[in-house]
């Protein structure tokens, strides 16, 4: 096959799972889960192989016709999205055997809406990773958006009813309110939408169009507008989100539905302004002008501590994880932001490092909600007698979130650090120190405490989670450890987007 | 037989209604009012077919213009009638059962020549090239439909219809004082022949009088804010049939009917230029969409809630008719055609409501997710497309207005305009919640799905939302033609 059709077949993948699923139905979940399995080992496999071609310095295009007079729904797969599509695509596979284990385990109804709908994420992260265009890029944002809100509503009770309002309300309003004004404004301005290396706000046609602090705000509507990415002040959204079933909060909102926010942004900074362009641009008069983005370089910041803060006072484990996840978006959007070579590279390691390490961790909540029916904290201690294998997963990957070595994530938040560094922003680089610490005082304890029997009680009896969760858990905690040592090949991968921007 | 198209587009229907009342048999009356509307659909759909080789001009009993009435059918005629009679022709197909649940018996071949008249005053307003000949379709249309409303199950249908035809008839009226003043000073009543008399007498106040009454009379008839009142109303208590039919189609033929006032008759120029109406437009679109997105966020009965929606909506129609560009214009008239085919589904859908539970207070729907699984997904679509999420009719009408709103460094308007949409959501979405995550009401506990004969045709309009929301060369790209045409700007090669 050559690289255009993988495109479509990759895309197209997804769509035929959605369709097996309700063709099968309730009928017979076991064919209808293999379905998914077999589509997402298929879809897997399509990936590495549009992979090697991508990573080797190919760009195939696939457009599919124009949406709107004069703007094409376009597919290109550069570095940045084909990483995030591996990650998804491969996570997706673990993420089904987990959900099914998770699923029957704790007896769950609407299982046929709840694959579909899982399904049809997968195909919006994919057509977003994909896309050429800012245009197209919105659709499939939106579109996820859509998709995931009957799975986080899933419960169907009056929490999931709330949850999904929060959800709803803010990633739309954020999304048509700012969003979608940026990318018109972009249009208008740049008379295209097409990611292009360098920027095409940076190229020389739209001098004096568009005036250094209006580029400010543009990019604030970005920021702002994607609210995926759990800047904050709008990142309520994703701690309502975790009234979802763990599958979903784990493969949705720790990898695809967030990711696809941050890469949003890094994408937006990349090929929409090009790093040199946010670099360069100096606000202010006199001796000390400002870099355009330094104002969301310190919002992303104080998202960082400020959610590492948050999540220190939850006791319930997913709402900490949440937390802990607002926290770790916002370095990606800190590498966007900060914008040089290594800082972007960081940003994008960050998706596939964060991505393995927070799935994880939100497998392991699970593995524990479904083997022990413990969702607190506090009542954990002594847990890892029961649960050693699970318990000794969440240790590895906490290491990669900190970004202790041997945890994949020492690499991208070493990136990001030099970023800080290169531009100068030691205020930024102590935030991040900071931040590591705390990330230690939040998840350390979790599995220290949990392989400690409190004085005084017995052992608990070895219980694990059934299989289906804790051989995934097991893979993706081995995974963490496993992209430490690929730190220099991703490094390399990643280059392009940095060097194409010269 | 091809040349004499334009004219059996009104003379088929117009004859059938009142052969219908002779034949008095109301399965068989349906059965033909069905044959007739599906058969005034295929012959818009060969008229706007044969738009490609331009505008077709039809002299009514051979008299040449100025002299005799003119049928004149451009782009954009064709495409208003090309939805009003395929929605005419799917309304009706899917009616028979809420229309028997609904609808007296023997008042049965009445509503279908009634239903015949609307359709027929509709589209003889938009196919006519002669003012005063608009006047007279559009009051058949009104009569009719005020015929129709009173036919609702309440006792306040009639009230409601008799509210709509006073206030209804005061804005026909002051529409014939405006054709009355332009005959006075042009001695002529042929649109085109108007148009080219004008700019003799443009500077007259005879002329802004004109044009301030026509514009006040069409105003009424679309529901502009503040002179919708009459709208909410009408479409509450009218038959769900009805509704459907008339929200869908009745208020963007007034619509269409303005553009061509100030497009064809009028020029841009003097209505924009040299009378602020541009502005005043804008201020009351934004103000409209606002306040009646508002009023239907606290409405209790889901018809009523649409039908503010309704209002708000044509908010955002004017206001792509008020920019007076290229992009503006095909926004506008794009959403005609988008908001014709949501708001026609989703009142579809409430029909299959009013069918199965009986009541259209929020309160009784509460749960009908569950027993009612497809009509409720049906509204979660039709709901998603109002909002203008991505793939959905509703999106692309708001992304070219919002465009085209940023290419004229309209900034207030494009905030004000998303802002207003994410009202929708809070609407749409009550309902939504209300269906799937309350505890059922008694009523919607024992309510079944409702039957296939209605759901089909339910699906293929809220369907075609989807469609249109994907594929837009036949919905934005004639609009875009239309828009071109009106403008004067030639157009290479028919529709892009």
């Amino acid at each position: 096959m050559t690289p255009e059709n993988l495109i479509w077949v990759a895309m197209l993948l997804p769509l035929v799972a959605i369709a097996l699923v309700f063709i099968v139905g309730e009928k017979s979940p076991n064919i209808r889960e293999s379905c998914t399995i077999g589509i997402s080992v298929a879809l897997f496999w399509v990936t590495t192989r549009l992979a090697g071609f991508v990573f080797s310095g190919g760009r195939p295009t696939f457009k599919l016709g124009e949406m709107l007079p004069g703007f094409e729904i376009a597919f290109t797969v550069e570095p940045l999205g084909m990483l995030f599509a591996l990650v998804a695509s491969g996570l997706w596979i673990l993420t089904t055997i987990y959900a099914i284990g998770y699923m029957r385990g704790h007896h769950e109804k609407n299982q046929t809406r709840f694959y579909a709908c899982f399904a049809s994420a997968i195909f919006a992260a994919l057509a977003a990773a994909f896309a050429a265009n800012l245009f197209t890029l919105f659709v499939a944002y939106e579109l996820m958006t859509i998709s995931t809100y009957p799975l986080v509503t899933h419960h169907g009770d009056e929490k999931a009813k709330k949850g999904g309002r929060i959800y709803l309300g803010i990633l739309l309003s954020t999304s048509v309110a700012f969003f979608m004004l940026a990318i018109a404004w972009t249009w208008t301005v740049a008379g295209t939408l097409e990611f292009t290396p360098g920027g095409i706000l940076a190229q020389p046609n739209i001098d004096g169009k568009i005036s250094d602090f209006q580029l400010s705000v543009l990019l604030g509507l970005f920021a702002f507008g994607i609210g995926k990415a759990a800047i904050m002040p709008f990142h309520r959204w994703l701690p309502a989100a975790m009234v979802a079933p763990t599958p979903v909060s784990a493969l949705l909102h720790a990898v695809a539905v967030v990711k696809v926010g941050v890469f949003s942004i890094l994408k937006v900074s990349i090929y929409i302004f090009g790093i040199d362009l946010i670099s360069e641009t100096r606000l202010g008069e006199g001796a000390n002008p400002v870099m355009m983005s330094d104002w969301l370089c310190y919002l992303a910041g104080a998202t960082i501590l400020i959610a590492s803060l948050v999540a220190m006072t939850k006791d319930n484990l997913k709402a900490r994880l949440a937390y802990s996840t607002v926290s770790q978006l916002a370095y990606i959007t800190l590498g966007a932001a900060l914008a040089t070579s290594d800082s972007v590279i960081g940003g994008g390691m960050h998706i596939a490092m964060h991505a393995v390490g927070k799935i994880t961790l939100f497998f392991c909540a699970g593995a524990i909600y479904v083997g022990a029916h413990k969702t607190n904290i506090s009542d954990m201690r002594g847990l890892g007698r029961a649960m050693p294998l699970t318990m000794g997963a969440f240790l590895l990957a906490t290491l990669s979130i900190i970004g202790l070595p041997p945890g994949g994530g020492a690499w991208s938040k070493w990136f990001l650090a030099l970023g800080t560094v290169q531009t100068g922003h030691f205020w930024l680089l102590a935030a991040l120190m900071v931040s590591s610490l705390l990330n230690i005082a939040y998840l350390i304890p979790i599995p220290i405490r949990a392989f400690m029997t409190p004085i005084g009680e017995t052992p608990m009896k070895f219980k694990e989670a059934p299989m289906m969760c804790v051989v995934p858990l097991c893979i993706t905690a081995v995974g963490s450890v496993v992209l430490f040592f690929f730190g220099n090949e991703i490094y390399d991968v990643l280059l392009p987007i940095a060097s194409s921007a010269r | 037989m091809i040349e004499q198209l334009p004219v059996l587009v009104i003379v088929i229907p117009l004859m059938a209604a009142p052969l219908f009342v002779l034949i008095g048999n109301r399965k068989l009356v349906l059965l033909l009012t069905q044959l007739v509307c599906w058969t005034v659909f295929g012959i818009t759909v060969s008229l706007l077919s044969r738009m490609q080789y331009g505008p077709i001009s039809y002299e009514l009993g051979g008299w040449p213009s100025p002299y005799g009435i003119v049928y004149s059918v451009d782009y954009l005629s064709a495409f208003v009638m090309l939805f009003v009679s395929g929605l005419a022709a799917i309304v009706i197909t899917y009616a028979p059962k809420s229309i028997d649940q609904e609808v007296h018996h023997s008042k049965h071949s009445l509503f279908y020549a009634s239903y015949l008249l609307c359709m027929t005053g509709l589209l003889g307003m938009c196919i006519t090239g002669d003012l005063f000949n608009v006047f007279v379709f559009l009051e058949i249309s009104s009569l009719s439909s005020y015929a129709l409303i009173s036919l609702g199950k309440t006792r306040r249908a009639p009230l409601a219809a008799l509210h709509y035809l006073i206030i209804g008839t005061v804005g026909a009226t002051f529409f014939l004082i405006g054709i009355g003043l332009l005959y006075q000073m042009t001695g002529t009543l042929n649109m085109a022949d108007i148009a080219s008399r004008l700019q003799a007498v443009e500077s007259s106040r005879t002329m802004l009088v004109a044009f301030a009454f026509m514009t006040v009379g069409l105003f009424i008839k679309m529901a502009v804010f503040p002179l919708h009142t009459w709208l909410p109303n009408a479409y509450t208590y009218a038959p769900s049939v009805v509704t459907c039919f008339i929200a869908a189609t009745a208020t963007k033929v007034s619509v269409y009917a303005f553009i061509r006032l100030i497009y064809v008759i009028f020029t841009p120029q003097f209505a924009f230029e040299r009378l602020p109406l541009d502005q005043a437009l804008m201020a009351f679109s934004l103000v409209g969409i606002f306040v009646a997105s508002t009023a239907a966020i606290y409405q209790t009965n889901i018809k009523r809630l649409l039908a503010y929606s309704s209002v708000a909506q044509i908010g955002y129609m004017l206001l792509g008719i008020s920019m007076s560009n290229v992009g503006g214009l095909t926004a506008g008239i794009s959403h005609m055609f988008n908001h014709a085919l949501i708001k026609g589904g989703l009142f579809m859908v409430v029909g299959c409501f009013a069918l199965r539970i009986g009541s259209l207070k929020l309160e009784d729907l509460r749960g009908a997710g569950k027993t009612m699984p497809l009509t409720s997904f049906a509204w979660v679509v039709g709901g998603l497309g109002l909002i203008g999420v991505p793939m959905t009719a509703g999106f692309v009408s708001k992304w070219l207005l919002l465009t085209s709103a940023l290419s004229l460094e309209l900034w207030p308007v494009a905030v004000l305009m998303l802002l207003s949409s994410l009202l929708a959501v809070v609407y749409i979405w009550r309902v939504v919640e209300i269906l799937y995550f309350s505890p059922a009401s008694h009523l919607a506990q024992t309510a079944k799905e409702a039957p296939m004969a209605m759901l089909i045709p339910t699906y293929i309009v809220i369907g075609s939302t989807i469609v249109f929301g994907c594929w837009t060369v036949y919905s934005a790209g004639i609009a875009q033609a239309a828009a071109k045409s009106l403008l004067g700007i030639s157009q290479a090669g028919g529709i892009q």
